[in-house]
């Protein structure tokens, strides 16, 4: 789905990505760990297209495109999604209407016709009960008053709508009680298939309880560090990052 | 030596702009057109020195010497109506076109020409316009070509439209109106103003409104302004509410290279509600001021000011919003709110909300804010396949239409709509 070869980024002359290697096949989940700084949502930031990074080196092939030349909207348009780390609240325009602007604009770029009115209520419906969000919510402003969990869920809930060959979730744990938790969760877990794939960028093992990852990388110092499956998650969780630090040193 | 040769050339250039214009033939109250003439009588336009126009220069104005249009060109003027029913006064470069206007007859409604009034009828216009130092007030008095008169009879509800088109035509012309509004007690109507221009260039729109609104009277003012760019209109609304009346004026402007506007509401009973909604929309070399006042001068009144403007290009706005609570208007609810939206570098705009309350028991707020759209918002947006334009123009449409909604007059909200969707490419 997504193969990250050699990838360099930097934010004002500072190098962040220092030669990023990440392959994520179809059907997977990838959680992506590591300690503050080491350049995790930095990579979901330049995925996305955010101007602020500069590439400097590297390629990143999406299901055959090359995503680096592409710009934000047509890399969403492509199927990708990205859950933010930090939801914007956009006063004064509805969530539905937002949703319907983007859903028909990704529809027009694969030349399909616009969604009716009445589907898209229906979609709506159907798919703010995936992450059991209040309908109301969908008619109101895009996140705004909603609380953390609130926010976190409607990041799913238009992931649901936008169905994205591939997600990427930023932190989208943080914050968030057990419940929330959960609930984002079984939602990211009933989007699941075969056809699509899910990068998980996460702090704490925990989410990875209920979103069980095929793969776990560990990112420092701007690349991936060491792979291996769900159990690393668990050693990471007891014994910190320390370990990884001084292997790195060592080398 | 300098500056007393300085003060004779602007001297002169408010001669130069007024020697074309005719004094008045409307029975106006004589002591006010004489009044008028002292005023003006060795007056120049003033400067940003002066307080009222620190942000507003009128150089392009003073440099006019705008004529009286001989005819009229027989404009189609229906494209330029908000209405499509209700009564259509259709003011051609400051004279009435009886060809276009349509009058009608509604139960309670009176609409008049000055120039068809007696000196009986005409004693109150002029009341509550101040003149001293209000130049535009003193030449609107002086050389008032024409002037409406709308009388809504006690107890009367008018549920058609009332419509006053302004047209400009010609080249450096100049159309000097009154609008005087009488609402009766316990009355409920609405009124349009929509100020357009249609090939003219370098002319100049002065156009004075005194509205009473009397006891328990509703009354709602819409304004859409929208002269094509290269021509000026300096707009006055001098409002009087009573006890128990309620008022609400909207004010867009869309178009127009200088559009000054001063409001004054004067609310002048208790229990009163006075409501000002402003959106403005600029780009270009457009410049729009908005000078409000709010003069509660009874206690348990209400009033909410919002005016927001988005502005592109090398467009300016200006924002001077008063609010006075007298020392005796105890119980005052004032609120007003100031946004805009700076599209690009090069656009600026001046705001001063200003609050002066000498009572002790009321609340009131204001609040002023400008800044850019939210690069984060824009890049969410992108982020879920919205293209730049359209996640630029979801969130100006979000920003302004928090005033645009203010107004439920489907008619009104169409035409901004229109007009919008054709200069900005939206679609609201």
């Amino acid at each position: 789905m997504i193969t990250i070869k050699n990838l360099h980024a930097s934010i004002d002359g500072k190098e962040i990505l220092k030669g990023l290697n990440l392959e994520v096949p179809a059907g997977q989940v990838h959680a992506i760990m590591g300690p503050n700084g080491a350049g995790k949502s930095t990579l979901a930031s330049v995925l996305a297209g955010r101007e602020d990074y500069e590439v400097t080196e590297g390629s990143v092939d999406f299901d055959g495109a090359d995503l680096l030349e592409l710009s934000t909207e047509d890399r969403a348009r492509e199927g990708m999604f990205l859950a933010f780390q930090y939801p914007v609240e956009i006063p004064g325009v509805s969530n539905v209407n937002f949703l319907r602007t983007a859903l028909n604009e990704i529809r027009e770029y694969r030349g399909q016709e616009a969604i009716s009115a009445k589907d898209f209520m229906a979609m709506v419906r159907e798919k703010s009960a995936i992450v059991e969000l209040d309908p109301k919510l969908a008619s109101r402003a895009v996140n705004e008053g909603f609380s953390g969990g609130e926010k976190k869920r409607n990041e799913i809930f238009q992931m649901a709508m936008l169905e994205p060959k591939l997600a990427i979730l930023d932190e989208t744990d943080s914050g968030l009680d057990i419940d929330a938790l959960r609930i984002v969760a079984n939602g990211v877990n009933k989007l699941r298939s075969e056809k699509n794939a899910t990068i998980v960028i996460t702090h704490y093992q925990r989410l990875l309880d209920y979103i069980i990852p095929d793969v776990v990388h560990v990112l420092y110092d701007g690349r991936i560090v060491k792979s291996g499956p769900k159990e690393l998650a668990l050693e990471l969780e007891e014994k910190g990052y320390d370990w990884i630090k001084a292997e790195q040193e060592a080398k | 030596m300098a500056e007393l040769m300085s003060e004779i050339q602007l001297d002169r250039t408010l001669s130069s702009f007024t020697k074309h214009l005719r004094q008045t033939e409307i029975s106006l109250p004589a002591h006010l057109i004489n009044a008028s003439l002292n005023e003006l009588s060795g007056k120049s336009f003033p400067t940003t020195r002066t307080e009222a126009w620190k942000y507003t220069r009128l150089t392009k104005i003073s440099k006019l010497s705008p004529t009286l249009a001989a005819h009229h060109d027989g404009i189609n003027s229906t494209p330029f109506a908000i209405h499509s029913t209700g009564n259509r006064v259709v003011i051609e470069n400051g004279a009435v076109n009886l060809n276009t206007t349509r009058f009608e007859t509604v139960s309670g409604l009176t609409i008049k020409r000055f120039s068809e009034c007696s000196a009986e009828e005409l004693q109150h216009v002029g009341g509550m316009l101040s003149l001293e130092n209000e130049l535009f007030n003193a030449m609107n008095t002086a050389y008032l070509q024409e002037g409406i008169l709308v009388q809504i009879a006690d107890k009367a509800q008018i549920n058609s439209p009332i419509e006053l088109i302004h047209l400009l035509t010609q080249m450096e012309c100049s159309a000097t109106i009154r609008l005087f509004i009488h609402v009766g007690k316990f009355a409920k109507a609405e009124l349009t103003i929509g100020t357009w221009a249609a090939g003219a260039e370098k002319s100049i729109l002065n156009a004075v409104t005194e509205i009473h609104v009397g006891e328990g009277a509703h009354f709602t003012l819409q304004k859409l302004q929208s002269e094509e760019e290269g021509n000026f209109q300096i707009c006055t609304e001098e409002i009087t509410q009573d006890k128990d009346s309620v008022f609400t004026m909207h004010t867009v402007t869309l178009n127009g290279t200088l559009v000054r506007n001063n409001v004054r509401v004067r609310v002048n009973g208790t229990n009163c509600e006075t409501n000002l909604y402003g959106a403005y929309l600029l780009k270009g070399n457009q410049h729009t001021d908005n000078h409000t006042v709010i003069d509660h001068m009874m206690p348990h009144c209400l009033s909410n000011e919002l005016y927001k403007g988005v502005i592109d290009e090398q467009a300016t706005a200006v924002f001077n919003g008063k609010v006075f609570v007298r020392k005796d208007a105890q119980k005052i609810n004032a609120f007003q709110s100031n946004g805009n939206v700076l599209m690009t570098d090069t656009a600026a705009v001046n705001s001063k909300p200003e609050l002066e309350i000498y009572a002790d028991d009321v609340k009131c707020s204001h609040g002023s804010t400008t800044g850019q759209l939210d690069e984060e918002a824009v890049f969410y947006l992108q982020s879920r396949g919205i293209s730049e334009r359209s996640a630029r123009n979801l969130l100006v449409e979000a920003f302004i239409g928090e005033v645009l909604d203010k107004n439920d007059n489907q008619d009104f909200v169409a035409k901004t709509n229109a007009i919008l969707n054709e200069r900005f490419g939206w679609e609201r």
